[in-house]
């Protein structure tokens, strides 16, 4: 039986706009097991990249708990969430959000800045999460220099070079072609598949969403009740 | 260590990123260099004239006016009164002579070689001992004036800045007609300005008998001053105050270089309060242009300090650059401009250099360093404050 990673229990999210309530997330309760990938999906507004926020320890919820590999994310301070993903959590985004003044491997090498880890060593690792994305002759090309593919794996290799156990993808196909978007996908896969990590990937995209285990669908904060395996 | 390390990589890859936003930060560049440039300008007005006056004054050379005078122009000494002082205890003697030169001065109308307009230049009759008086003064060309001839020393910076004091010039004041026969410099303090003469042929020329202005005396030791105060003091055919010659011109030097300094402080604060402002308004376009890049360091794991330091960094060093920038023109254009300007005190033009120092220019790099640490300070605080989640969104 699959050991559980993340646990959200009666989880709410409320933002205050000016003095309108906005209700994002509503009582949610979710499970999600280690080695699981799974595609959030939903119509805009129904609060995925929110639920995607909580999972990274990038926002807290208003009320409930959320649970990542025992860390209890909802009661830690901004402080102590940074601290926790550095080192539990790779991030991988739409628009990719590398650096443009650092070439692919200062890039990737980015989240190993937070670790004692020598320079040589940092580089080492770098060299070896871009070729685990198949970009190892790529290294000392700079973003502008790249596809938007390219772009997306280099932040793949970011994601995946402090070996977390979760990566958090919003939206990772939503700014590359039909064909790209496959190269991408299967590359989470793979990365699932063989290398053991837990995905959860927020898309409006039916076609990436098959890529995964399983999908969930979202509407107005709340999980509905038919869930895609 | 962890925070330094983390603290160090974010300001790195910010400082980077500095051409990408050239525009916001040449515009906080510029508004510190206005305000370091006009700082340094200003006062080394003062600076200059207090060096002028102050590289004039010695410990060991005491200048003896009638008592209550401001200046030789409101003194007065009979000669009998120049005779006990200069025979006084705690003066120096060479064989039987005092180290004293009794002095006279006027002042006569020479134009400017700028403008062409009278100034008042101070013309002092002098005895035989007024160079050795003076540690600084030499004749550099030409000779000596001879005594009970109408030949003047004119000052080099006197030369330079008024018309017709040319070795050889005959130049009329009043009545008389003067030959320039030697020009004598002074390492640019206030002797420099002023023209000299025989002490007797100033005194008939200007019909003034006997009498002196000033004893200037060399003492035994500058402690000797005390000495020869109180038997000036305790002699009652005499009433006059003795004053080292470094502290009677830092006392000529005083209120013209306050006034410099009254106009040119609150000058500088109030432009550095306009320079805060455009360091704000850079450093807060500079936090907006950075927001994707703050976000997703801050979602990597980057912690809010590290981010709160690149800015402060970012936005201290900007200022730095515009004080080196304001700080160098200021000594490539003002440093050793001469001017001359009317001392108060003794009612007469003094030529001074404006002194752009290593002092001024300190100070104009403290004052860089404070607009960069205020216009930095919201501004890091509201970037290393940005709501990650949102920020990323927005983005």
């Amino acid at each position: 039986m699959a050991e559980t990673l993340a646990t959200l229990q009666g989880v709410s999210r409320v933002y205050q706009k000016g003095k309108e309530r906005v209700d994002v997330l509503h009582e949610l309760d979710l499970e999600i097991n280690t080695g699981d990938f799974l595609a959030l999906m939903g119509p805009s507004g129904s609060g995925k990249t929110t639920l995607l926020n909580l999972l990274g320890g990038l926002d807290k919820p208003t009320a409930g708990t959320v649970n990542v590999g025992g860390a209890i994310l909802s009661s830690m301070s901004n402080s102590q969430l940074s601290n926790w993903r550095a080192t539990h959590v790779g991030f991988i985004f739409q628009f990719y959000n590398l650096l443009p003044v650092l070439t692919a491997r200062k890039n990737v090498e980015l989240p190993l800045l937070l670790t004692n880890m020598s320079a040589k060593e940092r580089s080492r690792r770098a060299e070896i999460a871009l070729d685990i994305v198949g970009l190892a002759d790529r290294a000392s090309h700079r973003p502008r220099e790249l596809s938007g593919g390219q772009e997306q794996r280099v932040a793949i290799a970011r994601a995946i070079v402090s070996d977390p156990q979760l990566l958090l993808c919003d939206e990772p196909t939503g700014d590359l072609d039909r064909a790209t978007a496959d190269e991408i996908l299967k590359l989470l896969q793979t990365l699932n598949a063989e290398h053991g990590k837990t995905i959860i990937m927020v898309t409006h995209d039916a076609q990436a969403a098959d890529y995964a285990r399983r999908t969930l669908h979202m509407d107005k904060g709340k999980l509905e009740a038919r869930t895609t395996a | 260590m962890k925070f330094l390390n983390q603290a160090i990589a974010v300001t790195l890859l910010n400082l980077r990123n500095l051409p990408q936003r050239a525009g916001g930060s040449v515009v906080a560049v510029v508004g510190v260099a206005a305000v370091v440039l006009v700082f340094a300008a200003v006062l080394s007005m003062a600076t200059g004239f207090e060096r002028t006056m102050l590289l004039a004054g010695s410990d060991d050379t005491a200048i003896v006016l009638r008592s209550g005078s401001t200046a030789e122009l409101n003194s007065g000494l009979s000669n009998d009164q120049a005779l006990i002082i200069a025979n006084a205890p705690g003066i120096l003697r060479d064989g039987d002579s005092p180290v004293a030169s009794f002095e006279l001065y006027v002042v006569v109308d020479v134009a400017k070689r700028s403008t062409g307009d009278q100034a008042n230049v101070p013309l002092r009759g002098v005895q035989a001992f007024a160079i050795d008086l003076r540690h600084n003064v030499k004749i550099s060309e030409g000779r000596m004036f001879e005594e009970g001839k109408n030949e003047l020393v004119v000052g080099r910076a006197a030369q330079s800045e008024f018309a017709g004091l040319d070795i050889g010039n005959e130049i009329r004041f009043g009545q008389t007609s003067w030959t320039v026969v030697g020009t004598f410099e002074a390492d640019g303090s206030v002797s420099e300005s002023e023209l000299w003469t025989d002490l007797r042929v100033l005194q008939a020329m200007y019909n003034r008998g006997s009498s002196v202005q000033s004893v200037r005396v060399r003492l035994l030791t500058p402690e000797s001053i005390k000495e020869l105060s109180d038997a000036l003091a305790d002699d009652p055919r005499v009433d006059v105050d003795v004053l080292s010659e470094k502290d009677y011109y830092a006392g000529q030097a005083g209120p013209l270089s306050q006034f410099i300094k009254i106009v040119g402080y609150p000058l500088t604060i109030l432009m550095a309060i306009g320079a805060v402002f455009g360091a704000l308004n850079s450093m807060y376009a500079s936090v907006s242009v950075r927001g994707k890049e703050i976000a997703t360091l801050r979602a990597l794991g980057f912690g809010p300090f590290s981010v709160l330091i690149s800015t402060i960094v970012e936005s201290t060093l900007l200022s730095l650059i515009g004080g080196i920038i304001g700080g160098a023109l200021a000594f490539a254009v003002f440093n050793g401009f001469r001017v001359s300007t009317l001392n108060g005190a003794s009612f007469s033009q003094v030529v001074f250099d404006f002194a752009v120092t290593p002092d001024l220019l300190a100070q104009g790099l403290l004052a860089a360093l404070i607009i960069g640490l205020v216009g930095g300070l919201f501004p890091a605080i509201h970037a290393a404050r940005l709501p990650v989640a949102q920020a990323l969104r927005e983005l």
